[in-house]
């Protein structure tokens, strides 16, 4: 609407064709981009997209906040129905399978790259973030940012008070759980407790010991995948898991990252978390950074080849069409371009995974961050990175990741089987089957629903 | 313009009533009857999230949700929360209203504080639940759990249970505390001295006179109970416990917004939200058919 009238207003001026790129450039184009992070990360984020918006005068991206995760998803989803999508939203990873079959909603990223000639050079892109947003040839769906993988935090003054060395993390089960009850007679309340439990103590247990989630790759081979939980070894776990719960050394945490809070405020002195929580924590945790020691994640030592590397979570962002039956002028989709090329840079990846704890999308940020000498100055710091190269950073059919559609749902539906087995209103059997058979469901209405 | 027309003539014609009908009859159909033909529409077909591909399935949503044990389990346990809920909001409100109507001293102020509560919205109410019984955070919830009770709503169901059937009447209690003042207000005082004189007890004049007479008021505040535990007890428990632990404290509605913007099945969401449509007619019918020709006016 305005260019039509500046257009012409040009026109009926007779304004030289030289004052026209300036006068444009005055009014940059305007992106939006809604993202689903809370503070202190979303501010974060915030002052990158100002950054870029200060580095060059023809696009501007205004960055606002949307709410949780899946409110964003929602919220995006809505926009599209009603032909006013932002141009990029950030996209939890479990939304993923449902983006890829989003068809003309989205704009693939290759597509986007391709048509507007920006260059992002996914190379140099960790290979366990690279696999989860690319399709089965390679080519980038979306744009990788926020990465993390769940690794353990633990309070060290809670490990000195109960006589365990706080500079020696457990790693395996059987360690955890001594340590556990080591915590638990020395008089703490609350030993170990999970954040995000479906994505710790099933997906993640999953991939360290190379069991599949799903069947066809957890689902990276198409639509007609099952659910394959109902197995020894996730039995094996919860069982593990109701067994502590009833001994008192573990203590449900609540659903998604409700459990964060409580390591943040000291009463759990061990946790699975997002590898994301670490600004929380050090902000938060009394003690501050000196008291939290970060380790990967245990393993039960006696399966074999287990650990392999665990699997990313986080966000990307997705580049969206504005609504059914509209699309991007090229010079919105140039500027989206810019914006990702912008987040690729070594120094912004660098300067998110400091601040942040996230994972370093790029080796080249890696590389430049240890350098620094930032990993000797902040122990554990690249506890995260370690533990996705764990086993020697090939990842199988069963470490990619996950992708399934409806899997917000299909998460919700594990928790509910969990907090039943953990309530002892089921054996963790009953509710590994239950899952399996409710969530099979769920796949099997999202594969009807998105048949081509 | 210039005739003085008689008050019959102005309403003889058409087309005068129905412009003044007009205004009610836009926002009706704009805000009612468009979105509930748009939910009748919806659960009639099957979509993916963004909307692009669609199928029309007749009445397989409905099939679907009717068959399926965890949505009834939802339809019973939306019962058992409002009725509860309703029983609870309802007698406390009727003792706190018997109590402010004596003559005490700031029964004024009491009555002023009593409302209040009605003022906080539903998901800050819950706040304030989350924050006296998280098991961690929460100070009755510690105070539980030193005392000895395992206190830990969010692992055990009826706890669950328990906790937003609290949080939820405790928020309409002062709705129902000012009509019942009102009704109570409304007694004639020439019959409860005339009672006192001829020697009935408190007791007796309360069950005898008072609650009869307060019947209509007790009735309509019953319907309009169950609609708002129905309906609008979502921010409650989104809030406290996001109906769970496992399944415990998911009533319909919540479903409802579980299906539809959690998990995006959108046809499945509609069919239920028709479902809830269809008890709320049945409920308002049996409200105007049946009840209110039996209670005494």
């Amino acid at each position: 609407m305005n260019r039509r009238i500046f257009g012409l207003a040009t026109a009926g001026l007779a304004t030289t064709n030289l004052a026209t790129p300036a006068l444009a450039q005055s009014t940059p184009v305007e992106l939006q981009f809604w993202h689903g992070l809370p503070q202190p990360l979303g501010g974060l984020l915030e002052a990158i997209a100002t950054r870029f918006n200060e580095s060059q005068a023809r696009y501007r991206i205004p960055a606002s906040f949307r709410g949780s995760y899946p409110e964003t998803m929602v919220a995006a989803i809505a926009g599209f129905r009603a032909s006013t999508a932002p141009h990029i939203v950030q996209m939890f990873e479990v939304g993923t399978g449902t983006m890829m079959a989003a068809g003309r909603a989205v704009k693939p990223l290759h597509e986007l790259l391709a048509e507007t000639g920006v260059r992002i050079d996914f190379d140099d892109y960790l290979p366990a973030v690279k696999g989860y947003y690319s399709l089965a040839d390679g080519r980038m769906m979306s744009m990788p940012f926020n990465a993390s993988t769940a690794i353990m935090f633990y309070n060290k003054d809670a490990f000195r008070r109960a006589g365990l060395n706080p500079d020696q993390a457990p790693t395996t089960w059987a360690q955890l759980r001594q340590a556990a009850t080591r915590l638990k007679a020395a008089g703490h309340e609350m030993p170990f407790t999970t954040a995000w439990p479906t994505w710790c103590q099933v997906e993640q247990v999953s991939a360290i010991h190379n069991m599949p989630l799903a069947t066809l790759d957890n689902g990276f081979g198409g639509l007609g995948a099952e659910l394959a939980i109902n197995n020894p070894l996730l039995n094996r776990h919860l069982t593990t898991l109701v067994e502590m719960g009833r001994e008192g050394t573990f203590r449900w945490g609540g659903r998604d990252g409700a459990g964060d809070a409580l390591f943040a405020n000291g009463s759990a002195a061990i946790i699975h978390a997002s590898s994301g929580a670490r600004a929380r924590f050090v902000r938060e945790v009394p003690g501050g950074v000196a008291n939290i020691g970060a380790a990967m994640l245990p393993y039960y030592d006696d399966v074999a080849g287990a650990p392999l590397n665990s699997i990313i979570g986080g966000a990307s962002f997705w580049a969206l069409n504005r609504g059914p039956n509209a699309t991007r002028s090229a010079e919105e989709n140039r500027g989206i371009a810019e914006f990702f090329a912008f987040l690729a840079q070594p120094s912004v990846a660098a300067g998110w995974h400091t601040e942040t704890g996230f994972l370093p999308v790029t080796k080249t940020a890696f590389e430049q961050v240890r350098a620094s000498g930032f990993y000797t100055q902040n122990p554990g710091a690249d506890t995260p990175i370690q533990q996705l190269l764990r086993g020697g950073g090939q990842t199988t059919g069963n470490t990619r990741g996950i992708r399934l559609g409806g899997f917000v749902e299909i998460r919700v539906i594990m928790q509910e089987e969990m907090e039943r087995a953990l309530q002892g209103g089921q054996t963790p059997q009953q509710a590994l089957a239950s899952a399996v058979t409710r969530g099979n469901v769920v796949l099997r209405n999202f594969e009807r629903s998105n048949r081509a | 313009m210039s005739r003085a027309a008689p008050a019959s003539f102005l309403f003889r014609g058409t087309a005068l009533p129905w412009l003044l009908l007009l205004p009610q009859l836009v926002i009706t159909g704009l805000f009612f009857f468009w979105p509930a033909g748009q939910a009748v529409w919806q659960s009639l077909l099957r979509e993916d999230a963004f909307g692009l591909r669609s199928e029309f399935v007749g009445m397989e949503n409905f099939a679907d949700v009717l068959s399926d044990p965890t949505w009834l389990g939802a339809f019973g346990r939306t019962l058992v929360f409002s009725s509860a809920v309703a029983f609870l909001a309802l007698t406390a409100a009727l003792f706190l209203a018997v109590q402010a109507d004596r003559n005490i001293r700031g029964s004024n102020a009491f009555k002023t504080l009593l409302i209040w509560p009605y003022a906080v919205a539903p998901a800050v109410a819950a706040v304030l639940w989350l924050f006296m019984f998280h098991p961690q955070i929460g100070i009755f919830g510690r105070m539980l759990n030193a005392a000895g009770i395992a206190w830990d709503y969010k692992l055990n169901g009826d706890q669950a249970m328990l906790l937003v059937i609290v949080a939820s009447a405790w928020k309409q209690v002062s709705y129902n505390f000012i009509f019942f003042l009102a009704g109570l207000q409304s007694i004639p005082k020439a019959v409860l001295e005339a009672a006192a004189i001829d020697g009935a007890s408190p007791r007796y004049r309360f069950w005898t006179i008072i609650f009869p007479l307060l019947s209509p008021t007790a009735f309509f505040l019953l319907v309009v109970n169950l609609v708002y535990a129905f309906f609008d007890t979502f921010g409650v428990i989104h809030s406290l416990t996001q109906g769970g632990p496992g399944k415990a404290t998911e009533t319909l509605i919540y479903r409802v917004y579980t299906d539809g913007v959690v998990n995006l099945n959108l046809g499945s969401s509609a069919a239920q939200s028709v479902i809830l449509m269809i008890l709320v007619v049945g409920l308002t019918v049996v409200q105007f058919r049946y009840v209110e020709r039996r209670v005494h006016y």
